[in-house]
């Protein structure tokens, strides 16, 4: 288990780095760089420049420096965790930030939990009761679920809570309770907000996830040792509990990796149309700017996530499953 | 002892030794079919995948021809602003006239501001079919006014005391200029008819998806047929850079890249950079399938063969190995078509993706990014009815293919 955990957060460092790469060529891709465009606006604009503060900043931040250079620079702030300057909001990206990624870990979190509190049931029972009108109804939904656009169905869920249910629209929580510390009630108030997004994000996930999982157990359920334990007599329930259900369980887990892309995707797109405070509205507002220590940031934090997740989902799996871990490698 | 004859049956007729290997004819054309009509009969059988490959032809063939399905033009606009959606009448008062709308009244809120239109009992417009409407040109190429369906060159007009000597209530036509509208769908805050729209916007909506799927297949066949085949460390280059690609959430990146392309470029490259922006992510999952399948091949005979006769690699991937399993992957690769559908829409939606003049479904949908849209005029969010549609469509379709291209599947 220690070998496999060690060269599994070995093979990490290239992805990262290689990510890391990427980050930086497509924030480097528009021609230009902020500076350039903010001059050009300012002139246009008729308002006098800063000279002092411009030359300033070009020198902190190696504008003028080679290209590999100011990757170099870049990468090793990452590490140190200075993550550069943002030119759009005049501060530092750390406090730019501020508690965002958080809040976009947080909902991509609670997105999961409910996206395999209602993938696991659901699946279970279309797999069990295959060609059924339960299976039937159910995989309709599901499919509703995966071509209805997140964003549209993000603002009509909004504009219906509002009216039945009074939620304030847009945000995390009562406009009263920001800037608040803590307390029961803004906690309640959060939770009141969070279904919303869950929800939008939740649906596309989870309806590729009751199909997958789906599949897989009427895999199982197809094999011969089911039929030996019908057999000598188990109770169905128990059948299903004691052999096909755990076979399935591990593809279950190794099944995070699909989903926390597809949940992170969704989140930035839900979180533009509710206005929530995560890092969606700032990435998009970033890009357009062409404030590139800010997107880049964005970018490389929500890559580090999805592979983290993937991590994570590995080694849950090398726990689950033996032949992963006395072999070393990931079976897919 | 008396001799038994022997009580065997014994066939008058001429024997003919190849007799039990003689195929009935249903069984000679299964045997002779090639793959395709093979996939062509499992297809059939499967019933949704049928209905939906017959839906997505059915758009295809409104998209061709959208300038004759649409009763407008794109950008026609009327005074009809945020007008809702008519509905299509048979009978007035219980007589029989034909299918027609009824015209709007129009009236300003004085307190909201808002503009009200109803529906006005006495304007009956009856829908003129293959007629003369907004003049275009039919591709760009052909000046026409022909469509299938237009608004009503006058109005109807209900007006019970034309005829002082006649009691029973007559119908007359008050010719133009009141000339009648067709709005079945509505239309938007520029008075532009949305049915209209969303068939001049399928055109782009569903070639993005072709177009796309066409560069990511060609990507994909080529790096994972070079994985596959060399194997080694061109193999575990293409398998790094696969999973650096997976590991990336789509739409962030997605909208990184969108946001690249220059303001400046015309709206035609603005809609390929999009088209291959959404195809650079997509050709990992193809490339892996390719791959894998390739490394099984390559130790078959008939490649070995064909390596001694000198083929070069090329030829052998492409003429040898790839026709075995096309279908398999043609059918894996239209079931990404719904992704890059819904890619753009999400783009277009948050303005990273193709903007106005160009149409496409999530270009209208961005039109109803605001709350207020879902409160007052509800019926701008119908362009998310084709896209559900079709992506369902996609698929089903898709799924059905596959099992079709499935060889070990009955």
């Amino acid at each position: 288990m220690l070998r496999y955990s060690t060269r599994r957060l070995l093979t990490m460092i290239p992805t990262l780095i290689a990510i890391s790469v990427i980050v930086f060529v497509i924030i480097q891709l528009p021609p230009g760089d902020y500076l350039e465009s903010h001059i050009a606006t300012m002139q246009a604009q008729g308002e006098s420049i800063d000279q002092k503060k411009i030359e300033f900043l070009r020198e902190q931040y190696g504008l003028d420096q080679p290209m590999w250079k100011q990757y170099l620079d870049w990468a090793f702030g990452f590490m140190q965790g200075d993550l550069g300057y943002s030119f759009e909001y005049d501060m530092p990206v750390n406090d730019v930030i501020g508690d965002r990624m958080f809040l976009t870990i947080l909902i991509s979190v609670v997105t999961i939990v409910f996206t395999w509190l209602i993938a696991f049931p659901i699946g279970i029972y279309s797999a069990t009761h295959q060609y059924s009108w339960g299976d039937y109804g159910l995989t309709f939904i599901g499919f509703i679920g995966l071509a209805t656009p997140n964003f549209l169905l993000a603002l009509v869920m909004l504009y219906f809570a509002n009216v039945y249910f009074g939620t304030s629209i847009g945000g995390l929580m009562d406009p009263r309770f920001i800037d608040e510390p803590m307390s029961r009630e803004k906690l309640f108030s959060i939770l009141e907000h969070l279904w919303i997004p869950v929800i939008v994000i939740g649906t596309s996930g989870t309806a590729a996830m009751i199909r997958r999982l789906r599949a897989n157990l009427l895999d199982e359920l197809g094999k011969q040792y089911v039929t030996t334990g019908k057999a000598k007599g188990l109770p169905p329930g128990k059948l299903l509990r004691k052999y096909p259900l755990r076979m399935a369980l591990n593809f279950f887990v190794a099944d995070i990796g699909n989903l926390l892309p597809s949940i992170i995707s969704g989140a930035e797109v839900t979180a533009v149309v509710l206005s929530l405070p995560t890092t969606g509205p700032l990435l998009i507002a970033s890009l357009q700017s062409q404030d590139m220590y800010l997107a880049g940031s964005f970018l490389m934090f929500l890559a580090i996530l999805t592979v983290l997740g993937m991590l994570v989902s590995d080694l849950l799996l090398a726990v689950l499953d033996p032949r992963i871990r006395l072999q070393g490698s990931i079976s897919k | 002892m008396k001799q038994s004859t022997p009580r065997h049956f014994v066939s008058e007729e001429p024997f003919d030794p190849y007799s039990v290997e003689k195929l009935s004819k249903d069984q000679e054309s299964l045997y002779l079919a090639s793959q395709w009509r093979l996939m062509w009969w499992k297809l059939k059988k499967h019933r949704l995948a049928l209905i939906s490959g017959f839906i997505l032809l059915l758009f295809y063939l409104v998209a061709a021809l959208a300038e004759w399905f649409a009763p407008y033009d794109l950008h026609t606009r009327t005074r009809f602003i945020h007008a809702p959606p008519q509905a299509i009448h048979l009978f007035h008062e219980g007589k029989f006239i034909g299918p027609f709308v009824y015209g709007y009244n129009f009236k300003l809120d004085m307190n909201t501001l808002k503009r009200e239109f109803s529906p006005d009992k006495n304007k009956i417009q009856p829908i003129r079919f293959f007629c003369s409407g907004d003049a275009y040109r039919f591709w760009g190429l052909v000046e026409s006014r022909f469509h299938f369906v237009c608004p009503s060159a006058d109005t109807l007009k209900y007006d019970p005391g034309i005829d002082s000597l006649n009691p029973t209530p007559a119908y007359s036509f008050i010719s133009k200029p009141q000339a009648g509208e067709l709005f079945l769908l509505g239309t938007d805050r520029l008075g532009r008819d949305l049915l209209s729209r969303i068939i001049y916007g399928s055109r782009i909506s569903l070639t993005i998806g072709l177009v796309g799927i066409a560069v990511s297949f060609f990507l994909g066949i080529v790096i994972g047929g070079l994985a596959g085949y060399f194997g080694g460390w061109v193999d575990a280059l293409v398998q790094r850079l696969i999973e650096v690609l997976r590991s990336f959430p789509e739409i962030p990146l997605w909208m990184a890249l969108s946001a690249v392309l220059p303001v400046t470029w015309s709206p035609l490259l603005i809609f390929l950079g999009i088209t291959i922006i959404l195809a650079l992510l997509d050709w990992t999952g193809l490339a892996r399938a390719v791959r894998s399948k390739l490394m099984a091949l390559r130790e078959e005979d008939y490649c070995t063969a064909a390596q001694l006769m000198g083929a070069k690699p090329g030829r052998i991937i492409g003429r040898h190995l790839l026709p075995g399993f096309m279908s398999h992957l043609i059918a894996s690769a239209s079931l990404s078509i719904p992704g890059m559908i819904l890619g753009e829409t999400a783009l277009s939606f948050l303005g990273l993706g193709l903007r106005p003049p160009i149409t496409s479904w999530g270009v209208l949908l961005n039109e109803a990014q605001n709350i207020n849209v879902v409160a007052l005029y509800p019926w701008l969010m119908l362009p998310v009815v084709p896209v559900i549609v079709i992506i369902l469509a996609f698929n089903f379709f898709g799924d059905g293919l596959r099992d079709a291209a499935d060889p070990y599947k009955n």
